[in-house]
């Protein structure tokens, strides 16, 4: 498509999930957009993995460290704990958003700081960070790329790898000149150039940086980060405080379990070998070293990991290694975008954490928004089932609101008596021959009387219609008109 | 303390009556797939870093310095951070001592407070040694020290690192296990695989974004 005759993607402002993606997938620009990036996206992974045993192997291996390290979590998040601050680095701990948001801004406070600049992190995105320090007068700002388009143009980021995919060059060229005052261009090479420009002046002024973290290896107090374009590394080494925000599973045990960890991540990322830049920090500057920051800060959130921690089935969730492959494989992400999610995780990994961090009640049709293709799970570097957790979540969704055995908080908000009780009766139906029997011959002797509206079936489907005659009725005539014969 | 508290309590609970996951880690996985034969260790790293615009030149361990020399000065750099203090950095000052129109040579010998906007505004090119590399992935391997500090290879829009063939691990793993990572890490350790990039508008691929822009690895064939 010609860049100029380019319109921009549709702003999808719908208060629910249904009603957002109904207006994505009326939007060809933001369909287009998705359809090339995830196709792009899905061949480099394939080639990346070009070997289906080694693929195979070392996804098997990818569980096992993650299944390993969340057995014995809590002891692993004391480890790391105590290794880190042997290191020098300063360990907070937060159950909510509210209070990671309160622990990064006594940080701020402490040093009087009204700069702070932002690698890649969607632990802060769940903090919504820039927001909060914005409203205290604090600058948060971002550096990834990607991330400082979407937080110029007032955005949320619509892929956890490609924050700003759902734009294409032309659009990033017109914010660039409206907001930058810069000369509108297509050309990607300069719209980066004007970013880098900006953003070492940031680089150089911040006072705090903030970072997440891919791998926090408990052995040695290693917080591990991955990145191509040099932003982590600038945010962890030249502000004199350096904050990294990371959820509580992102825990592993030993240091070689990143080796198959990292290959996974890169190659089902982004389909490459490796990233640009492993960057390993395990402390602060030394006393004989010239650089690095004088502080460094980790702050662990549970924002309802806790809850997906809780039930053995749910607890894969956490296996999570945010690579985005299962929204780069998704038919349904692809067509509705990032933001029809409405929520800081889009697509299948989206669908099955969400509902811990944000609650059920606010994303009641999470778990309903996937066709159960399986391809998700199928790519999933750490063998999350999705599909089942998916499924799972959906049960929750429609138990009674008081069931016992609570796992989420807010189960049950699809729960419908109406719903229960003709499920109810299916099952009675269908365990019970003689009232199988009963309802059959009813069912195809008053076939005239099914009426020609039933609900969503309708929409799409001609109405069902019994036919004259039930199949085990005529199986049951068949088998007693030839009982005699040989055949 | 209590949000600590309170989330162990809840993960000690919910793991209540079960017992660890084995560490059965095979290491054949992440190793036997990545090996090479020493006559292609060298050609399957510089494939791989030359796939992503690295530039790689091949010495000699008595003309290194030389070759560094004609690359700074083709490239016309004003100066050149170096680390005098190592055993690589006195080689480039004996050779710059004899040719008198290489670029300056500047070196990074006090706290970064001291000379932030120095290093940013005006540094254009570095030279940093390093601790090997990854023929797998085609990454260098660098800890920053004292003499080569964190910012030595990340700030100056060039960066010009050297490389000795004999030092080059098949793998990550083998790599930490020979070098003996977990026994104890520095305060930060490099993986560097290419100059910066970037493919956030379009995915179409640019080259320096905030990092260095151009990486030249002078490989020493003493293997």
């Amino acid at each position: 498509m010609n860049m100029q005759t380019r319109i921009p993607a549709v702003e999808l402002h719908e208060p629910d999930f249904r009603a957002r993606a109904h207006d994505a997938l009326g939007d060809p620009q933001l369909r287009g957009n998705f359809r090339r990036a995830m196709d792009s996206l899905m061949t480099k992974r394939a080639a990346a993995f070009s070997n289906p045993d080694e693929r195979e192997d070392l996804r098997s291996l990818g569980n096992a460290i993650r299944a390993r390290a969340l057995s014995k979590l809590p002891d692993l998040l004391e480890q790391l704990e105590r290794n880190l601050i042997r290191n020098g680095v300063k360990v907070h701990w937060a159950e909510t958003v509210e209070e990671a948001n309160d622990i990064v801004m006594s940080i701020v406070n402490a040093h009087e700081a009204r700069q702070v600049i932002k690698g890649k992190s969607m632990v802060s995105e769940e903090m919504e960070m820039n927001d909060f320090l914005g409203e205290r007068g604090i600058e948060c700002l971002e550096a990834d790329m990607g991330e400082y388009i979407v937080q110029m143009d007032h955005e949320k980021p619509s892929h956890i790898i490609m924050p700003a995919i759902h734009k294409n060059a032309g659009q990033v060229g017109k914010l660039f000149h409206e907001k930058l005052g810069v000369d509108y261009t297509t050309d990607v090479d300069q719209l980066i150039q004007i970013g880098r420009r900006v953003l070492r002046q940031k680089f150089f002024e911040a006072d705090i940086g903030v970072s997440g973290v891919n791998f926090a290896v408990a052995e040695t107090g290693t917080l591990l980060l991955v990145e191509n374009e040099g932003n982590g590394r600038m945010v962890t080494s030249v502000p004199p405080v350096h904050i990294a925000v990371t959820g509580i599973e992102k825990v592993v045990e030993n240091l070689r379990d990143t080796v198959p960890l990292l290959s996974l991540l890169t190659r089902s990322a982004l389909g490459i070998p490796i990233t640009t830049y492993v960057n390993m920090i395990s402390g602060p500057r030394k006393a004989h070293e010239l650089d690095g920051p004088q502080e460094v800060h980790l702050v662990l959130l549970d924002n309802g990991r806790s809850q997906a921690f809780a039930d053995s089935e749910l607890r894969q969730t956490l296996n999570c290694i945010r690579c985005g492959a299962c929204m780069n494989h998704c038919p349904v992400y692809t067509r509705v975008g990032g933001h029809a999610y409405g929520e800081v995780y889009p697509g299948p990994i989206g669908k099955i954490i969400t509902p811990h961090m944000a609650g059920l009640t606010k994303v009641p049709d999470h778990p309903s928004a996937s066709s159960l293709c399986g391809a998700c799970g199928e790519v999933c570097p750490v063998k999350i089932p999705i599909p089942a957790l998916l499924r799972r979540l959906r049960e929750e969704n429609v138990k009674a609101p008081d069931a016992p055995n609570r796992v989420m908080r807010d189960q049950g908000r699809k729960y419908s008596r109406k719903e229960r009780f003709i499920w109810n009766a299916w099952s009675t139906l269908n365990t019970s021959p003689a009232l199988y029997r009963v309802f059959g011959f009813f069912a195809t002797r008053l076939r005239s009387l099914v009426p020609g509206n039933v609900g969503p079936w309708t929409q799409n489907h001609s109405a069902p219609k019994p036919a004259a005659r039930s199949l085990h009725e005529m199986a049951r005539e068949h088998l007693s008109g030839n009982s005699g014969d040989k055949q | 303390m209590s949000a600590k508290h309170n989330i162990l309590a809840k993960l000690r609970n919910s793991l209540t009556g079960t017992t660890p996951v084995a560490n059965n880690f095979n290491e054949a996985l992440v190793t036997e797939p990545w090996r090479y034969s020493a006559e292609n260790r060298v050609a399957h790293l510089r494939t791989l870093m030359e796939a992503v615009h690295t530039e790689i030149h091949l010495c000699n361990e008595a003309d290194w310095p030389r070759r560094l020399g004609e690359l700074a000065h083709d490239r016309q750099l004003p100066s050149l951070l170096v680390a005098p203090g190592t055993p690589q950095g006195r080689r480039i000052t004996e050779h710059w001592s004899t040719q008198p129109d290489l670029p300056a040579l500047k070196t990074y010998d006090r706290p970064i407070e001291e000379w932030k906007k120095d290093l940013f505004d005006d540094t254009p090119a570095s030279f940093t040694s390093t601790l090997g590399a990854i023929a797998a992935t085609g990454s260098l391997i660098i800890w920053p020290t004292r003499d080569e500090p964190r910012l030595m290879s990340l700030v100056p829009p060039v960066h010009f690192a050297l490389l000795y063939a004999s030092q080059i691990y098949d793998n990550l793993y083998e790599a930490q296990l020979k070098q003996n990572w977990a026994g104890g890490m520095p305060t930060n350790a490099l993986l560097v695989s290419g100059p910066s990039k970037t493919a956030d508008i379009e995915q179409v691929l640019a080259y320096g974004a905030h990092g260095p822009k151009d990486l030249i690895v002078l490989i020493v064939e003493d293997a």
